[in-house]
Formats: structure tokens, C-alpha cells, sequence
């Protein structure tokens, strides 16, 4: 029923943050809007940037080819395009195509007189992102720390920095994060698994509803969290994990230097026993 | 639970975390230096503040002032001396102030001499000293591997003290708990080990037995592979040591993509890789053998003779005393090279 009514309510104009109704349509089922347009911009340019960077590379196998951030004697400053000037340019139309595809879900949100959960989840992983390309390399004072983009590259640079703090699970962030990470499966899983078991039933039975989720779980473990509750449970996992994510990497150098299984020496020093 | 309860909760909880943040990281800005090709991540970390420490403990000493040469040697005018008679005897009675300087500042010449008779051979500190200045000559001699033109000097592991601070010797392994109180010689905070539950001891197997170190398999599948978790971790725990000794992370050495391939490693690893091998030679060939002229006070609870480690002389940093070298003023301390001996050639060239 909803659906039906939403349907209908749909493609009307408004909602705009920029650009008035100058890019207020629809391509086919797609909204453009101003952010589409910047969000193809940035994504064709970065792209394009992406191929050239592989033509002036060693290689076309696409596992190897890898666009390397400069060198860190540049610091903060723009490098030569051929000695991570391509980077950088690249990350900044990562960065523009990301925040318009956010603002592009919030006038879409906005069109559609909802809340704006989505583009607010969605930030919480451009803001992994720019924890690691520009949030860590600003503190620690060169463009140089971000990850290459490539697909061993950046599994090189990955393994890299976690030996560089010995031994990242000891990263009191990541512990958190991992946590967010698995809960956050653990829900997804048992939240999949009640909706389907409740309402995909085999053919003749009847389509059960929020009374038998809230049941099987009261049974089961004593209590139901409910079916709001469990998207908003979801969403806190989901975005915790990105951001807990983003957190520990941003602490590994600016605000910890040395191995992470050492930085846990101020529970041993604690006063109490020390 | 009220509001007020909850939120007076919520405030302890805000301030205590607060408190952990500041007390427990450090802030930027940071030092970095890299070590590998752009993007690679191959980089060292340090923050200046952090490191005050190091660099307070890692200070040269005062030398004594320079004399004018007595055109005599040492063994003309002095006797019983063993090891350093070939010097000027003004050089050698310098050398002597040094040395006081190095290792027993506070306890002055009578830490090693009687004071009745220098030439006497006693205390039982004198013999020591005498082998350990024949083991500083080894080391700069035939250790070049290792400590290049650098050298070593007592200064390099004693610093002002009779027992360096950093040496280790046997661990009493503790099982007297019950059934499930075997440690395994692991599951503790492990000091060597860089505070984790590696185990206690990466010395007795590495830097006293020479026990073999590489664990990683050679080839993508396992193709008679035997190394055992339990030895992966021996050998996990002796480079936690090695990091912690040197202030340095595993990509000094090493790309973490292949730990073991030389071709991605650090011309680095190649000077660790001997480093090795020279603290296992001073323990087996100086150490070891004088244990017997130790009083039990000066041994460890298994009754053995404290040994070195890296941090032994390293104290936290990559090149001791930040590469400064004491050695060059005292030419008497670098031994001879050893003889290049046939069988040598082959295993180098392999």
C-alpha cells in the first residue's frame, strides 16, 4: 500500500539543495538533480585519470596496476602528476563524486519528504575514507601516508601499516570496530533469517507477521527488540563499524607511534598493582 | 535507576575515558620516515616527545682529556697487562680513566682493581673486564658485518653501569599450578615480546641455542613445511625483541607481503641478519664460558651468567648512540680482521 502511494508521490519537483530545477529530472528510472551531474563528472574524470595513470604504468594486469601517492619528502604539497600528482587529483574526485552522491540522496530524501538517514549513514563511509586519504595524512603531515589505489597495492599498503604498529589487532579502535564488524553480521543474519522465515512461507501457509518475530525471539532468548528497533540497531552497528574503522586508523601514527600491544602498557601501569 | 543517576553515570564514564585518551596516546605533530617505494607503506614512526627519553639515554660520556704519548708501551711500564700492552702507556692509563667512566663510575678503579696491587689478578671483575675487552676487540674486528666501522666501546652496552641495564638471563619455567597452570613458557605479558602473550624467552632458543628462526613456507602450498605454530611464535616473539630493542617496526626489515624474501627486504635486515649471529657468538664464546668466575650473587636464578640481547646495546634505538661512533679514538679497542679462509668463499658466494 505504501509503495502504491509513494509511487505516485514520486517524481515531483523540489527538494533541491542547488541548482533550483535547472537538473530537477529523471534519465529512465534515474533522479539527476545538480550532485548527479557532479557525481558523473567526478566518477568519468577520476576514471579517466585511473586509465591514464595505468598507460603511463608498467602494466595492464589488473590486479597489479597501481596509482601510488607521492613520496613523502612532498608532504603536503601537489607532486608531479607522473610521482603522485595523478593521486591526488584522483582523490579528489573520489572525494567529489562521494559527497555527491550523499547530497544526491539527500535531495532525493528531501524530494521525498523522508528522513535523512540514508545520506547520513552513507557519510559515515566517505568519512572512512577521508580518514585515511586525508584526515591521517594531514596529521601526520604528507600526502604520502594514504593507500594506493590498486588492488595488491593497496593489500600491500593495508599489511604494511598494520606491521608498522606490529600488531594491529592490539589497535584499541580496531577491537571496537571488528566488534561492530561481526555484531553487525550477527544481526543482519538473524534479522535475514526471522523476516523470511516469517514472511516467505511455502506455498499455502499463510504470511506471518511482526506478532511471530517478536514471539520466536521472546521465546527464544526472553526478549524481542522489536521491528523499528531492529533497523535501528542496524544502523548503529552498521555506522559504528565505519566509524570506529575510520578512528583507528586515524589514531595509528598522529596519535600512537610505537606497537599497538605496547600502548596497552598503561593497564599494567595503572597505579593500583603497578 | 533516576536520570540524575544515569546521567551522573554517563559523566564518570565521559571523564574516565577522557582521561585515558590523554594519559594513554600520544599527540601529534609526528615524525615519519619512509622506507620503500611511494604508497608502499614500508615507513618508520617516531613522535619527537615520546623520544626524549631515548635520546637522554642514549648520551656519549664525557672522554677523559687527551694526554701527551709516554713513548713507552704500556707493557714496559706497567705489568700483567694482557691485552692492551702494545698501546702508549699514557694512551693505555687514559683508556683505564675511560673505562672507569664506562662501566663503574661510582665504584671508581677498585671495581676491577685491588687497589694494593693493579696488577693483581683479582677481584673476580678484573678477569671479566680483561675478557670483555678481548670480546670489544672481536666485535670490531671480525663483527664488521654488524657494527660496520662503527664499532663498539664498553660504553655501548654498559653506560655508566657495572651490569648493563638490558640483559636477560634463564627463565625458571613456572608449572606448580595445577593442571591448567602450564604457560608454556607464554600467556603472560610478555617484556620480550613486546607486552603480548608471545613467549617470555625468545633468547635461550636464538640468542644462546641457534635454533632456526624462518618458519615461513617457501612455497604457496604446504610442501613438508614442519614449523609449528608454537615455533612461528618463538620466532614471532624474537622480532617483537628485536623491534622493541631498536625503536623500529617490521617494515624496517622487512615487507610484510613476503617477511621472508630477501629481494623485498631492507638492506637493513642483511646487518640484523648477522646481528644475530654475533649476540648468539658473544654469549656462546665470552659469556657463557665465565660463568664460573661469577660470585652466585651476579647470576640468575637458574645460576647462569647474564647474557646480551639487542637492547642490550641498541637501548631503543636502530643504530646505538644514534650511530655515534667512540671506537675511532680508541684504536686499540678494534681487533684483527679474521683471515679469510677458504671455505668461506663458497658460502658467501651461495
Amino acid at each position: 500500500m505504501a509503495m502504491l502511494s509513494f509511487e505516485r508521490k514520486y517524481r515531483v519537483r523540489g527538494g533541491t539543495l542547488i541548482g533550483g530545477d535547472l537538473f530537477d529530472f529523471w534519465v529512465g528510472p534515474f533522479y539527476v538533480g545538480f550532485f548527479g551531474v557532479t557525481t558523473v563528472f567526478f566518477t568519468f574524470l577520476g576514471t579517466a585519470l585511473i586509465i591514464w595513470g595505468a598507460a603511463l604504468g608498467p602494466t595492464w594486469n589488473l590486479w597489479q596496476i597501481n596509482i601510488a601517492p607521492p613520496d613523502l619528502s612532498y608532504g603536503l604539497a601537489l607532486a608531479p602528476l607522473k610521482e603522485g600528482g595523478l593521486w591526488q587529483i584522483i582523490t579528489v574526485c573520489a572525494l567529489g563524486a562521494f559527497c555527491s552522491w550523499a547530497l544526491r540522496q539527500a535531495e532525493i530524501a528531501r524530494k521525498l519528504g523522508m528522513g535523512l538517514h540514508i545520506p547520513v549513514a552513507f557519510s559515515f563511509a566517505i568519512f572512512a575514507y577521508v580518514a585515511l586519504v586525508v584526515i591521517r595524512p594531514i596529521l601526520m603531515g604528507a600526502w604520502g601516508h594514504g593507500f594506493p589505489y590498486g588492488i595488491m597495492s593497496h593489500l600491500d599498503w593495508v599489511s604494511n601499516v598494520g606491521y608498522q604498529y606490529l600488531h594491529f589487532h592490539y589497535n584499541p579502535a580496531h577491537c571496537i570496530a571488528i566488534t561492530f564488524f561481526f555484531t553487525n553480521a550477527l544481526a543482519l543474519a538473524m534479522h535475514g533469517s526471522l523476516i523470511i522465515s516469517a514472511a516467505n512461507p511455502k506455498a499455502g501457509e499463510v504470511v506471518k507477521g511482526a506478532e511471530h518475530e517478536n514471539s520466536i525471539f521472546r521465546d527464544t532468548i526472553g526478549y524481542s527488540i522489536g521491528t523499528l528497533g531492529i533497523h535501528r540497531l542496524g544502523l548503529f552497528l552498521a555506522v559504528s563499524a565505519a566509524f570506529w574503522s575510520a578512528i583507528c586508523i586515524i589514531i595509528s601514527g598522529p596519535f600512537w607511534t610505537r606497537g599497538w600491544p605496547e600502548w596497552w602498557s598503561w593497564w599494567l601501569d595503572l597505579p593500583i598493582w603497578r | 535507576m533516576s536520570v540524575f543517576t544515569m546521567r551522573l553515570l554517563a559523566g564518570i564514564s565521559a571523564a574516565l575515558a577522557l582521561l585515558l585518551v590523554v594519559y594513554a596516546f600520544e599527540f601529534p605533530p609526528v615524525d615519519s620516515v619512509q622506507r620503500g617505494y611511494r604508497g608502499l607503506a614500508m615507513e618508520e614512526n617516531s613522535n619527537p616527545r615520546t623520544d626524549r627519553a631515548k635520546v637522554r639515554a642514549n648520551q656519549l660520556p664525557e672522554p677523559a682529556p687527551a694526554t701527551d704519548p709516554a713513548g713507552q708501551k704500556a707493557s714496559e711500564v706497567y705489568t700483567n697487562v694482557k691485552v692492551l700492552g702494545d698501546m702508549d702507556a699514557n694512551e693505555f692509563l687514559r683508556l683505564m680513566t675511560d673505562m672507569t667512566t664506562w662501566v663503574s663510575p661510582e665504584q671508581g678503579c677498585a671495581y676491577c682493581h685491588d687497589e694494593n696491587d693493579l696488577a693483581a689478578e683479582r677481584p673476580y671483575t678484573k678477569i671479566v673486564s680483561r675478557r670483555m675487552l678481548e670480546m670489544v676487540r672481536y666485535i670490531n674486528g671480525s663483527w664488521k658485518t654488524h657494527v660496520a666501522d662503527t664499532g663498539v666501546t664498553c660504553w655501548a652496552c654498559h653506560r655508566g653501569q657495572p651490569v648493563p641495564a638490558s640483559v636477560w638471563y634463564l627463565d625458571s619455567p613456572k608449572t606448580a599450578r595445577g593442571a591448567a597452570g602450564n604457560l608454556a613458557g607464554q600467556n603472560v605479558a610478555s617484556a620480550a615480546g613486546g607486552i603480548t602473550a608471545l613467549p617470555v624467552d625468545p633468547f635461550t632458543p636464538f640468542l644462546k641455542d641457534a635454533n632456526e628462526i624462518r618458519v615461513i613456507s617457501g612455497t604457496a602450498l604446504p610442501a613438508g613445511n614442519r614449523a609449528s605454530i608454537k615455533q612461528t611464535e618463538w620466532t614471532y616473539s624474537l622480532m617483537m625483541h628485536i623491534s622493541k630493542g631498536l625503536g623500529v617496526n617490521c617494515t624496517y626489515c622487512h615487507n610484510s607481503r613476503s617477511f621472508f624474501d630477501w629481494d623485498q627486504s631492507t638492506p637493513q635486515r642483511t646487518t640484523a641478519w648477522y646481528g644475530i649471529r654475533m649476540t648468539r657468538d658473544i654469549n656462546t664464546q665470552f659469556l657463557e664460558p665465565l660463568t664460573p668466575q661469577f660470585p652466585a650473587s651476579r647470576l640468575g636464578p637458574l645460576g647462569d651468567v647474564a647474557k646480551v640481547n639487542c637492547a642490550t646495546c641498541h637501548e631503543g634505538v636502530n643504530k646505538p648512540l644514534y650511530g655515534a661512533s667512540m671506537v675511532k679514538d680508541y684504536p686499540i679497542l678494534i681487533g684483527p680482521a679474521p683471515a679469510r679462509t677458504a671455505s668461506a668463499a663458497p658460502a658467501a658466494a651461495k
